[in-house]
């Protein structure tokens, strides 16, 4: 059977289960209207609980983005100092910033799209709880418990797709956010321990440590040739000299 | 016909919308039997397109039951055999 059929009986299939279980058509109305007003709170708390994981990605794409730019600022800084392998090093963990960045990116759409769609589904739910509610009144208030048994489960089945629907888009919803808190603590801890910088090399960043290593080299340079000057002006016979660094450049 | 699409509510569409689905609603089977998740996405991604360009919206306060519902834009074929399998809607 067509698949599209088939899934709109399991939603009446569901709808006329509730209906069997209960005995008095009226009762019916009410309890059914509880569960909306449940479920409109349900899914407010669902669009709020996305946003909250829309926000956090959001923050970790700013530090990621950062990170990218201080990569670039190092391997600048180590292709001046005419350190190729450290600039190349510098761009890989570029690249691989930029993955994750990227990877974040698509995350944080589709955390956009579920926000909007719960949105629109709990303004929907609420026009469709109200409209549920003003029935209610009229057929208490007009018809015997008997009448009232069509008109009850007209109103009663076609809220209950919605209600099953945004059942589901909650559902969506939750594991959509749930996946991404763990995500999201990855990437956390990753960049709280400068992991993320410390695939290629030992210390917590080795390309900042070696490149403040050569800048501090040069100050000591110029500071030993300061010093040079002023003890021997003119002097026809250089102090000793000190073993320079191995990281030693102009 | 009224149409609902999981996620995003129901469409009012036309007989000739109505015929287009019927055709990919085949498409949707066949993938799923298949479980060809490339072309289930392609065959949902068109039966998707057709309701919103063809269909109007229903508004929210008519509270009917749709003949035929689609399922989320974005889902797949392990996700719409969980669907037909029935247990997820009881929550």
């Amino acid at each position: 059977m067509s698949v599209m059929k088939r899934v709109s009986l399991i939603f009446r299939a569901k709808a006329n289960r509730a209906l069997d279980k209960l005995e008095d058509p009226r009762e019916t109305l009410d309890y059914s209207y509880q569960q909306q007003v449940e479920m409109l709170t349900r899914v407010r708390r669902g669009v709020a609980d996305v946003a909250t994981s829309r926000k956090r990605v959001e923050l970790q794409m700013n530090q990621l983005q950062k990170q990218v730019q201080t990569k670039e600022n190092q391997a600048r800084t180590a292709l001046g100092q005419g350190r190729e392998d450290l600039a190349r090093a510098a761009l890989e963990q570029k690249s691989g910033l930029q993955g994750q960045y990227q990877s974040l990116q698509q995350q944080y759409q589709g955390l956009q799209e579920q926000e909007e769609k719960l949105t629109l589904a709990s303004q929907r739910l609420q026009t469709q709880v109200d409209a549920f509610r003003t029935r209610k009144e009229t057929i208490k208030a007009t018809y015997t418990a008997a009448e009232a048994q069509t008109r009850i489960n007209e109103a009663f089945s076609g809220i209950s797709e919605e209600m099953g629907d945004i059942g589901l888009a909650i559902q969506r919803a939750e594991d959509k956010t749930a996946q991404m808190q763990a995500r999201a603590g990855a990437i956390d801890e990753l960049l709280a321990s400068g992991a993320l910088e410390n695939h290629v090399g030992g210390s917590p960043d080795y390309i900042q440590v070696e490149l403040d290593r050569m800048g501090a080299n040069n100050e000591i340079e110029s500071e030993m040739a300061r010093l040079r000057g002023e003890l021997s002006p003119g002097s026809s016979e250089p102090p000793k000299q000190l073993p320079s660094g191995p990281g030693e450049g102009l | 016909m009224i149409v609902r699409i999981l996620g995003e509510g129901q469409y009012e569409v036309s007989e000739v919308a109505a015929a287009k689905l019927e055709e990919l609603d085949a498409e949707l089977e066949a993938a799923i039997e298949a479980g060809d998740d490339v072309a289930f996405k392609a065959a949902l991604g068109a039966s998707v397109d057709v309701v919103r360009s063809d269909g109007r919206p229903v508004p929210a306060a008519s509270l009917q039951e749709a003949e035929i519902i689609l399922p989320s834009s974005d889902a797949d074929v392990a996700e719409v055999l969980k669907l037909l399998s029935e247990g997820q809607l009881d929550v």
